[in-house]
């Protein structure tokens, strides 16, 4: 009996298994799509699903051309094109000499050993009859020429012109190599200055750094000030203050969007870094302190009493024992805010027009008409290297910063 | 008793809050009295708001902005928009969660199968509204689909759909965006309260003779009926606040306009409607507030 239980607990897991993995794939699909895309030419992403890549080459007998070709070719030449010595047909060269089907039919029309070249059945005698069997013959010919491997599909044009923000009909590589070094509209083909184009995804990145490192270490730092007051410092309210913090951590930032931009704009602080940061340390602020509060809250208070008693002060107390054993919830908080704010679209709309980070340069490439997917794929993805890696590196503080509070707004 | 430590005058707490109350004051608590004012005044925020009324219509004086949030057709498309993404999106975000929760729990590659759920919590809105807008896309003239679901639609004989501008659908294609990207989130709070039910009760009931469903909604549901609710209050904050899936995807168009995409379009043409729709905003999560509150100072009781 034992076997057969074995066999049967497997057996009803089956569903189970199906439908986890199931739904793994339905949700990893959107973004391997993207992804796939944002490999593919302009073109083909344009005119074919990104599946397409997967489902292999064109069998032989559905490139148009196959069945003329069988006809009035393969008896002599032969599937593969070689059955006549010394006249390889799907060598690239030998077709390079017949650019267009009419010169091909000319070919075909000389005499062999003093016979028609294609006797059995031969070509119809109306040359327009006859070229609407040459010409896909020739189409056959030059589709088997160019069968293309798996890989060469594939190539990193996209996010090249994504980086330095290229949005013409062929890639920036392309046209920068044909004009052979000569500045193609306002880019100069060399690719660190095109790289500075602010209209590009690369300055964008740059600006998201600018925006991110900052605006996620200062808040980090003023909160885990705060945070060590309403945890380890008695002073008149600070219940009260402490459960207004609470009440703030969820109020939209669309509640202060405008007050703090006409300040700015008072004091001409508008499109700089510092406004950006300052506006994402006030928002931040109550779910820093919140959860850093609440850490450092649980911290033994043996510790911080003994080292009192030790002649310690609070500033010595707060470098020496609270700042080194919070590093787990600076860590989770510091995961949290880097991603949120990297992502942010809303804000950095706002107070950094002049300067798009990346989600605000990916809305600029948006074509309604959807003719630069192409471009759109590679910025996506561009946008998503720092934060997934950051993701999936540091997973375990991340989900410990969101399972702690899990309210912020 | 507090520990002796805490008992230090008012100097040391002023310095080390210092930085952090003068920043909240003058980028969350000011601006936010402000925006409550400028609600009340016209689209430049200068006169007052009942400057804007017009002869012979319908007023409500200092709070004309306030009408204008709450009926005009547009802002009614919102509210109404927003509401049910509330009915809709919320409870099935939470309740896919829970099922990839309760799913994943029972397989050994359970790490790896939350972690690729949880992913798009590290994709930005926009990246995601351009992720969803390549599925749903449309090829209206010649050639072939490049978008996946209508790809499926035409192989299986079916007409493509225009998922975002047909009004039937795409407000449900929204939404669906959304469970996408918040289903991990709320698959990752309520995985971790379903590993802290105790094993042995679920064990014992199992013994007892009760099956999977009724172990399921006579135990574990109610023990952590409490993470459920942060879950949804949480997504409710989340779905008020919707703004970028809806601003890259259809821009608010085609009868899909929501709350914070009106307050957005506002800003730079009429600041006093703008502002009237953010304190709406707010008011609509005072309750959440309320409700956090109640449960933080149930918490502080058991410290």
């Amino acid at each position: 009996m034992k076997p057969f239980g074995k066999i049967n607990k497997i057996l009803k897991k089956i569903p189970l298994h199906l439908a986890v993995v199931l739904m793994c794939f339905m949700w990893v699909l959107p973004t391997i799509g993207l992804f796939v895309s944002s490999f593919r030419s302009r073109e083909d992403v344009r005119t074919t699903g990104w599946w397409t890549v997967f489902s292999g080459s064109e069998s032989e007998m559905e490139i148009e051309g196959y069945e003329e070709y069988s006809t009035y070719c393969a008896t002599c030449h032969g599937v593969d094109g070689t059955g006549v010595e010394g006249s390889d047909i799907f060598n690239p060269d030998t077709l390079t000499e017949y650019p267009r089907g009419n010169r091909l039919f000319l070919y075909l029309q000389e005499p062999i050993d003093g016979e028609a070249h294609v006797q059995d059945p031969e070509l119809p005698g109306n040359p327009k009859e006859a070229l609407e069997v040459v010409n896909p013959v020739h189409n056959y010919l030059t589709a088997t020429k160019e069968e293309e491997s798996f890989l060469s599909q594939f190539s990193f044009s996209n996010y090249v012109d994504a980086l330095v923000g290229y949005k013409g009909t062929r890639t920036y590589l392309e046209d920068c190599d044909s004009s052979s070094d000569t500045p193609v509209g306002k880019f100069t083909c060399d690719l660190t200055t095109d790289l500075a184009n602010p209209e590009g995804m690369g300055r964008a990145f740059i600006n998201t750094l600018l925006v991110t490192i900052p605006a996620t270490i200062i808040p980090i730092l003023i909160a885990a000030f705060a945070a060590y007051a309403f945890a380890w410092l008695d002073f008149p309210g600070r219940q009260g203050l402490f459960a207004l913090l609470v009440g703030l951590q969820i109020i939209p930032l669309q509640m202060t969007l405008i007050p703090i931009s006409r300040m700015y704009a008072r004091v001409g602080m508008q499109d700089t870094f510092l406004g950006i940061w300052l506006f994402h340390t006030g928002f931040g602020l109550p779910y820093a302190i919140y959860l850093m509060r609440n850490f450092i809250g649980t911290l033994p208070k043996e510790l911080f009493e003994s080292a009192y008693i030790d002649g310690a002060d609070h500033w010595t107390a707060f470098r020496k024992i609270a700042l080194p054993l919070a590093t787990p919830a600076i860590a989770s908080l510091g995961i949290y805010q880097f991603i949120w704010v990297w992502n942010d679209f809303l804000v950095a709309k706002i107070f950094l027009a002049t300067k798009p980070v990346l989600t605000v340069q990916i809305t600029n490439l948006i074509d309604p008409r959807g003719q630069n997917w192409h471009l759109l794929t590679g910025a996506a993805f561009l946008s998503f290297i720092i934060p997934m890696a950051v993701f999936f590196a540091f997973q375990r503080y991340f989900v410990r910063g969101m399972l702690a509070g899990s309210v912020k707004g | 008793m507090a520990p002796k430590i805490m008992k230090q005058g008012i100097k040391a707490p002023v310095m080390y809050l210092l930085p952090a109350l003068l920043i909240m004051s003058v980028f969350v608590v000011f601006p936010m009295i402000n925006t409550i004012r400028l609600s009340f005044l016209d689209a430049r925020g200068i006169e007052s708001a009942a400057t804007t009324c017009v002869e012979g219509e319908t007023c409500w004086g200092a709070f004309e902005n306030y009408r204008y949030a709450l009926t005009n057709p547009v802002m009614l498309t919102a509210l109404k928009n927003n509401a049910l993404w509330l009915i809709l999106m919320v409870p099935a975000t939470v309740i896919m969660g829970l099922l990839i929760a309760l799913l994943a729990d029972r397989v050994k590659y359970e790490p790896v199968a939350k972690s690729l759920i949880f992913m798009p919590v590290a994709v930005s809105f926009i990246g995601a509204g351009i992720i969803w807008r390549f599925i749903y896309y449309i090829q209206t003239g010649k050639g072939e689909q490049i978008g996946v679901i209508n790809a499926i639609i035409t192989v299986l004989g079916g007409e493509p759909i225009a998922w975002m501008s047909n009004t039937a659908v795409n407000n449900y294609a929204l939404m669906l965006v959304g469970v996408w990207l918040w289903a991990g989130f709320c698959m990752t709070i309520l995985s971790a309260a379903l590993k802290s039910v105790p094993k042995e009760v679920l064990e014992a009931a199992r013994v007892d003779g009760a099956n999977e469903f009724q172990v399921f909604f006579k135990i574990m549901l109610p023990i952590i009926m409490p993470t459920i609710i942060v879950v949804t209050t949480t997504m409710v904050i989340n779905v008020l606040k919707i703004f970028d899936i809806v601003y890259v995807m259809t821009g608010g168009n085609f009868g899909t306009e929501v709350i914070a995409n009106r307050m957005f379009k506002l800003i730079v043409t009429d600041t006093g409607r703008s502002m009237a729709i953010a304190v709406i905003l707010v008011v609509l999560t005072i309750p959440i507030m309320i409700f956090n509150a109640n449960r933080f100072r149930q918490q502080e009781k058991l410290r």
